[in-house]
């Protein structure tokens, strides 16, 4: 039984509407967009209808738009298909070039980093302060004549803290340098406009925004070449070989409907839950706090501590009681690990491992928070009684 | 979740739990799956002699969709829980410690009282749960006489688990199910074959569970280079009881008490000779002293870190049988209890290849009154 779900983050349920987009697709009214025959053509149209969508939600043109598997390919075919496409060009030149990201980049930006490291590229991985942000300066003291890539994220998946890409993607311009965006988490939360971030790429996801999972979008700006990481027919202007996933793709189109259509008004309700989520835990939870308090954060995501509590636990206690919700990042196995964001925000080991995210979507209600709110400080306080040590430190920091 | 507090289950994947899980499911009682994430088989995987084909079973992917599968099955909620740094501050460094000081460890004995019936019970008890049942061969009886916990033999002689299990206190004792401790093991296997089990037939695991094809050298090695730690060096002489140079060695983590492989000894061969075997191992001199299969046999034993399952040591000298190996036959002994946790063992008959590091376990009868760390032979 569950009562609420507040892990979406890691995924949103499909909403009916948007089930209702792509049914017909499923339902066997798109053939293959490849066929010239008119189930073929059909496929064909809703595609670039829903690419329209898509690009109008972040201010590209449709041309820009590559349809992807998902959130992971998009960070992939970014990363290595701009890194593979500058080594092509620069023939005469034995070095790899230098890359820049950060440290608290998803593991699908980052894994890929330290592989090209691996590889041989080197490669800069920008710190963050407690404030959990980028520092833009970092960034401009990190380039230099040989650097081919920044990558950082918009909004971060664990704290929500928005990161500052229209800074970053002016000192990219300036200095010439391909710029990748993980918007991830953003779209369909703030508003992304690529020319006003000021980036060549930028990645999106569908499952994070109510459509189905397995589709996800690279925005790749009309000047920016990369090789394809993915060989085979002449699908998405030679960028992504591989039979359309039409439905996805319809989904993908009516989720960046909605997002335009109320994305603004649906933010600013959730901001409304969210603050109502971490008041009401301040107010009843001793030596509790918000991760990134202050900062700019899209507007359903939470991430909170509870110093003396073991986080895996508290998820599990709540799982029983029929809340969903997360901690830091899930390994092979399903347990959890530190989080390298909270470590790279100068957290200690210990607190980040008491540090629960709570992220709401368009489906949760003021109920499902008072509801949450209800139970608990009662399951924190159990956790913290029987942990003695843990207990006995926060008696004395107390 | 159903009425009742709920029982946690530590699931390792194995017959042996899956099956307590399903008796417990059947039974009626309210149960949460757990499985314990110890130790990480990718993070020595492309050390030398650790390759991928040789990893470990402990937490490998495999046992955990195992664990998971049954708890699907059963349609009871199921969790993994992440003790890997637990595991290493208290089982690992003891298990690399104890090696470099020329002793042979037991790690499964720490995991039970460290992490198993620690760390484990505090999360079964945070999220709920006021009891851990696990598929120990074992038994807990509570006496209303002396209003304590008793721990008993699992009835299955082969497979009685009891030697990895004396460090349990009261407390931990109180909130322990060991539902397998009436049963043999054909008998679980049947059970867990009725209760439609994919796991019934899945073979025993007996190797140390983070040591992959139990290469513990490899294992040392590759754990100190991942440390950024060169190996101390442990080399030095294998020398005979009357002292003299026979050979070197390559380090005595290499030893073990009564190993007779790996000596590199030629005496060992050839018409007339006889076999030689490790008789001791010293840590400060990094000398194995070898000798023939007599001189392993010892009478007497000096152990530390001695605990009383009752929580309280008894007076001494007492007749006990005395367990120096998991699979060794208790043999009737004197124990006197000394000052210090220490402990004092006298067999009445000589034991052979008695291991510092090892434990000694004390029975009388069926049950367990508690045990020690043996020191050294006497």
């Amino acid at each position: 039984m569950v009562r609420a779900y507040f892990d979406n983050n890691a995924n949103t349920p499909v909403l009916p509407e948007i089930l209702e987009a792509m049914l017909p697709a499923l339902q066997g009214a798109a053939g293959n967009a490849s066929s010239i025959h008119q189930r073929g053509q059909a496929a064909k149209a809703a595609i670039e209808q829903a690419r329209a969508a898509v690009a109008d939600l972040i201010g590209a043109m449709p041309t820009e738009l590559v349809f992807t598997s998902g959130g992971t390919e998009s960070n992939n075919l970014a990363i290595r298909g701009v890194v593979e496409e500058w080594i092509r060009c620069q023939t005469g030149s034995a070095s790899l070039p230098h890359l820049i990201t950060s440290r608290i980049e998803h593991h699908a930006v980052l894994n890929v980093f330290e592989d090209l490291e691996r590889a041989g590229h080197p490669v800069t991985y920008l710190a963050v302060g407690s404030d959990g942000r980028v520092d833009r300066a970092d960034v401009a003291a990190a380039l230099r004549p040989d650097t081919a890539l920044i990558s950082v994220m918009m909004a971060n998946n664990e704290t929500g803290v928005v990161q500052p890409v229209a800074e970053i993607g002016a000192i990219a311009r300036a200095a010439k340098v391909t710029f990748h965006v993980d918007a991830v988490q953003a779209v369909g939360r703030v508003a992304v406009r690529v020319k006003e971030i000021g980036c060549d790429l930028l990645s999106l996801s569908g499952h994070k925004i109510h459509a189905s999972m397995g589709i996800g979008a690279l925005y790749v700006g009309r000047r920016t070449r990369l090789r394809p990481q993915l060989l085979g027919g002449h699908h998405e202007r030679d960028r992504r070989a591989g039979t359309e996933n039409v439905p996805g793709i319809m989904s993908l189109g009516a989720a960046a409907h909605l997002a335009q259509a109320s994305g603004e008004p649906e933010a600013r309700r959730l901001a409304g839950l969210r603050n109502r989520l971490e008041a009401g835990i301040l107010a009843s939870v001793p030596h509790s706090g918000v991760v990134g308090a202050g900062q700019p954060r899209v507007a359903n995501t939470s991430n909170m501590y509870f110093d003396g509590i073991e986080g895996e636990a508290l998820v599990i206690a709540l799982d029983l009681h029929g809340f969903c919700v997360s901690t830091g990042a899930a390994c092979s196995s399903g347990a959890v690990e530190p989080s390298h964001v909270l470590l790279a925000m100068g957290m200690t080991r210990r607190r980040a491992r008491s540090c629960l995210r709570f992220s709401l979507g368009r489906q949760n209600t003021v109920d499902e928070v008072e509801g949450f709110l209800e139970i608990l400080p009662g399951l924190v306080e159990r956790l913290r009684r029987l942990s003695p040590v843990e207990a006995s430190t926060l008696v004395q920091s107390a | 979740m159903s009425e009742g507090l709920p029982i946690a289950v530590a699931m390792s994947g194995g017959v042996d739990s899956s099956t307590v899980a399903a008796m417990l499911h059947a039974a009626g009682t309210p149960i949460v799956g757990l499985t314990m994430q110890l130790w990480n088989q990718r993070r020595l995987a492309e050390a030398p002699g650790m390759g991928e084909s040789r990893t470990g079973r402990c937490c490998s992917l495999d046992d955990v969709q195992d664990a998971r599968r049954v708890a699907e099955r059963l349609r009871i909620p199921y969790y993994v829980v992440n003790y890997e740094e637990r595991f290493e501050r208290d089982v690992v460094r003891n298990f690399v410690d104890q090696y470099l000081a020329g002793r042979t460890p037991i790690p499964c004995s720490l995991c039970n009282t460290a992490v198993k019936f620690d760390q484990l019970l505090t999360t079964a008890r945070q999220i709920g749960a006021e009891k851990v049942a696990t598929g120990h061969y074992a038994r807990v009886r509570f006496n209303p006489d002396s209003k304590q916990y008793e721990l008993w033999r699992g009835v299955d002689e082969s497979k009685d688990q009891t030697f990895f299990l004396w460090g349990l206190t009261q407390e931990q004792l109180s909130r322990a199910v060991f539902p397998l401790g009436e049963m043999c093991k054909p008998a679980v296997r049947a059970r867990a074959a009725a209760l439609g089990l994919a796991v019934a037939d899945k073979p025993d695991s007996n190797e140390i569970c983070f040591v992959p094809g139990n290469d513990y050298a490899a294992f040392l090695e590759a754990y100190a280079a991942e440390q950024g730690t060169a190996l101390p060096d442990t080399t030095g002489d294998l020398v005979t009881r009357d002292g003299r140079t026979v050979g070197v060695h390559e380090g005595i983590h290499r030893f073990t008490v009564g190993q007779r492989k790996g000596l590199g000894l030629a005496t060992q061969s050839g018409a007339g000779s006889t076999a030689l075997y490790v008789i001791n191992i010293d840590a400060a001199t990094r000398r194995v002293t070898v000798g023939e299969e007599a001189a392993l046999h010892a009478r007497e034993l000096a152990a530390s870190g001695c605990h009383w399952i009752s929580g309280k040591p008894a007076a001494g000298p007492f007749r006990v049988e005395a367990r120096i190996r998991n699979r060794h036959v208790p043999a009737p002994a004197w124990a006197e209890p000394l000052p210090g946790q220490r402990l004092r063992v006298c067999f009445d008959e000589p034991q052979r290849a008695i291991t510092p590091g090892q434990s000694v376990v004390l029975y009388q009868g069926e049950q367990v009154l508690g045990g020690a760390w043996i020191d050294m032979r006497a």
